[in-house]
């Protein structure tokens, strides 16, 4: 099955008048920009639960998505919203506010530079499919197991059903889960390419999402090429219960045989990534990499704002904070990071033949 | 709190039948005492009547229930098992990087004649030992340790023993900065390449990720009472209904029991637990851990270890899978 290359969609008419963004240009006429898929949707990274604080009233207001990037391009701190607006984006809206900078953007500015803001650079959350776009060649994607869907085991109740959330969220993206798979060529090298789509139910890793990060790793292994793994989530997918934290384990155990039989894997963490995708798979590929901006981390700042009762220091848990701890191997600008995939493939080509070599030596 | 006659003590509301009848008895036998009446059938009858009660209480508990006797600040603990269970025990400390947390223990143990190497959660049994052990929520250096001594073992041939028993792993600032997600993740990974049995045994709360973080092993096995879940249910009650008093709903949902996991292929066995908890009787809750390890061990130990590390990879890669529902990489390839 092959995906086309998508576009952004934007009704822009050629003639719009492109206003200035100088001052605050009525502010209340440009929704921002929403990266959560679905306000009915918002599923939390579910990490950890902190259960000590037995009356957990102030943790309730935790979001599921991860906090509001306040200095993606240092331009200036934001700590105070710790959340994503709520408001959706409005599909065929001209102009949106940068949720780092506040500046006001023409849609179209924004597309033409792969969801990079003109104005201070922050990284938005790009869709699944824009990412394969901005990272294949074109004509190459082929995706695989594109039809595994969600199955409510548990039957899971809440206000509205797993499974009405899972239609809402496969009407929307025109996907059936939070993940996709498939090989396709970067600047003419063959990859397996797995992305983790945080505008499907908050990225979050259920069953599917776990099978097929682990079918993207064999995959690898069988056909002996690198995988590369972008991930945006909000951690394991509360709705599957136990069933999605065993995906920790399972994506663990694939990579586990593959790094053994020689296999070079690359994990992007783009904004944002916490919970179990980052206490698993994500966190232990061969080479580690971060968008700018990104936030990453394993509990959510507003869970750690709430258990430490004070405020997070400037830029935590930021790409920046977290390569400055020792955490990344580097951070790659959008724009460069098909050029320095391309590049990291190369010098990966030795993995399976020096994994031969060494269970000779012993 | 104070440990009343029957093991019984710090409230859990669903035993407040249970208490009622305990505190009559406690009047009786003061009465008895200081007047010497003889009222010993009485007392004989409401002890009967006690009985009784906790096992149809307990008969029909709810999965919140459940939650709250885990959480029991009686029911027996890490050191608990240590001194009551163990022959021998020398706890080795540190990760040899940064520090030596104490929300995690991990040593050298003897049992019955088997060797083993513990790695257990630490939930201390007073507040002091609470405090310093952040209330069995493990910092990165704790995951790193476990890791540490896990590569002795298997370098000692030594069989491991994991004891869970965390609300899930420190979430704060420093535990961030020193990588928590990336302790975890090591952990997980690491586990399935340690080349020695490992039983892992939710005692009491299996918090998310990180009760995983030691949560990997040949077995699998579950407290009676334990739960094991992806989020707390106070957590995932915040996050559906924005009301952490609906928690007892959440924790519902969640499926978080030994029976609801075991059926759905993520927990092996469940340890039976005396009437009313192992709080009410740890002597009890003790023996039956202690079996269901020995039995394990001896049956882990007779397996070729490159047999036993394949079906653990085997067993977390299909963990809980519907027969047929995911295709494999050969089903892709053929179409």
């Amino acid at each position: 099955m092959t995906s086309e290359k998508t576009q952004i969609k934007t009704v822009a008419p050629e003639s719009a008048p492109k206003r200035e963004n100088q001052g605050e240009v009525e502010p209340l006429r440009v929704p921002p920009l929403d990266l959560s898929p679905d306000p009915a949707d918002q599923d939390d990274p579910s990490e950890p639960s902190m259960s000590k604080n037995k009356s957990d009233d102030n943790q309730s207001r935790s979001e599921p998505s991860p906090d509001q990037v306040e200095d993606g391009g240092e331009k200036r701190g934001r700590l105070s919203r710790l959340r994503f607006s709520k408001k959706r984006d409005m599909p065929g809206g001209l102009w949106l506010r940068c949720e780092s900078c506040s500046k006001t953007i023409y849609r179209k500015d924004l597309d033409d530079k792969v969801r990079v803001c003109p104005a201070c650079s922050f990284h938005f959350t790009l869709p699944g499919k824009q990412r394969v776009a901005s990272i294949l060649d074109e004509g190459t994607w082929k995706e695989s197991f594109g039809n595994i869907e969600a199955l409510d085991r548990l039957e899971f109740v809440e206000n509205a059903a797993y499974c009405d959330k899972i239609d809402r969220a496969v009407k929307r993206t025109g996907q059936k889960e939070a993940f996709l798979v498939g090989t396709g060529r970067v600047e003419g090298r063959e990859i397996v390419l797995g992305v983790l789509d945080f505008s499907f139910m908050g990225g979050s890793m259920g069953e599917v999402v776990g099978e097929k990060i682990s079918l993207a790793i064999e995959i690898a292994e069988e056909r002996n090429l690198p995988v590369v793994l972008f991930t945006s989530s909000g951690g394991a997918r509360m709705h599957e219960g136990a069933l999605s934290l065993m995906q920790m384990a399972k994506t663990s155990a694939s990579l586990a045989r593959f790094n053994k039989r020689g296999g070079f894997s690359i994990c992007v963490m783009t904004h944002p990534t916490t919970g179990g995708v980052t206490a698993s798979f994500a966190s232990v590929c061969d080479i580690i990499l971060a968008e700018p901006g990104a936030l990453i981390g394993f509990a959510g700042p507003r869970v750690i704002a709430t258990t430490i009762k004070q405020e997070l220091p400037p830029g935590f848990q930021r790409a920046e904070f977290l390569i400055q701890k020792g955490m990344l191997d580097a951070i790659v600008p959008r724009n460069e990071m098909r050029r320095r995939i391309a590049s990291l493939v190369d010098f990966g080509q030795g993995a399976r033949a020096a994994a031969k070599a060494k269970r000779e030596l012993i | 709190m104070s440990k009343s006659k029957n093991g019984s003590s710090s409230g859990l509301p669903f035993e407040a039948p249970i208490r009622e009848i305990e505190d009559r008895i406690a009047e009786l036998e003061s009465l008895s005492a200081s007047t010497r009446l003889d009222i010993s059938s009485e007392i004989e009858a409401l002890r009967a009547r006690l009985e009784s009660q906790v096992e149809s209480t307990y008969s029909d508990l709810s999965a919140w229930d459940r939650v709250t006797v885990a959480r029991h600040p009686m029911r027996p603990v890490t050191s608990d098992y240590i001194t009551e269970m163990l022959d021998e025990f020398f706890e080795l400390h540190g990760d040899k990087y940064y520090g030596d947390d104490r929300a995690l223990v991990t040593g050298l143990a003897s049992m019955e004649g088997r060797k083993f190497m513990l790695v257990a959660h630490r939930k201390g049994r007073n507040t002091a030992e609470r405090v310093e052990c952040n209330f069995g929520c493990a910092h990165p250096e704790g995951y790193r340790k476990a890791m540490r001594k896990m590569k002795l073992a298997a370098k000692l041939g030594l069989p491991i023993v994991t004891l869970i028993n965390t609300p899930g792993a420190y979430p704060g600032i420093a535990a961030e900065e020193r990588g928590q997600a990336m302790a975890i993740a090591e952990n997980i990974l690491g586990m399935f390449d340690i080349a020695v049995p490992i039983i892992c045994v939710i005692i009491g709360e299996g918090g998310s990720g990180g009760a995983l973080g030691i949560g990997i092993g040949d077995r699998v096995l579950m407290m009676e009472y334990a739960y094991y879940s992806v989020i707390s249910p106070e957590g995932c009650a915040a996050i559906l209904w924005k009301d952490g008093e609906r928690s007892p709903d959440a924790a519902e949902a969640l499926k978080l029991t030994a029976d609801s996991l075991i059926s759905l292929g993520i927990v092996d066995e469940m340890i039976p637990e005396p009437t009313g908890g192992a709080h009410r009787n740890p002597a009890i809750a003790t023996a039956s851990l202690k079996e269901a390890l020995l039995r394990n061990l001896d049956e882990l130990s007779a397996i070729p270890l490159q047999e036993l590390l394949d079906t653990r990879f085997e067993k977390f890669r299909k963990i809980s899978h519907i027969e047929g529902r995911f295709p494999t990489v050969a089903d892709a390839a053929a179409s």
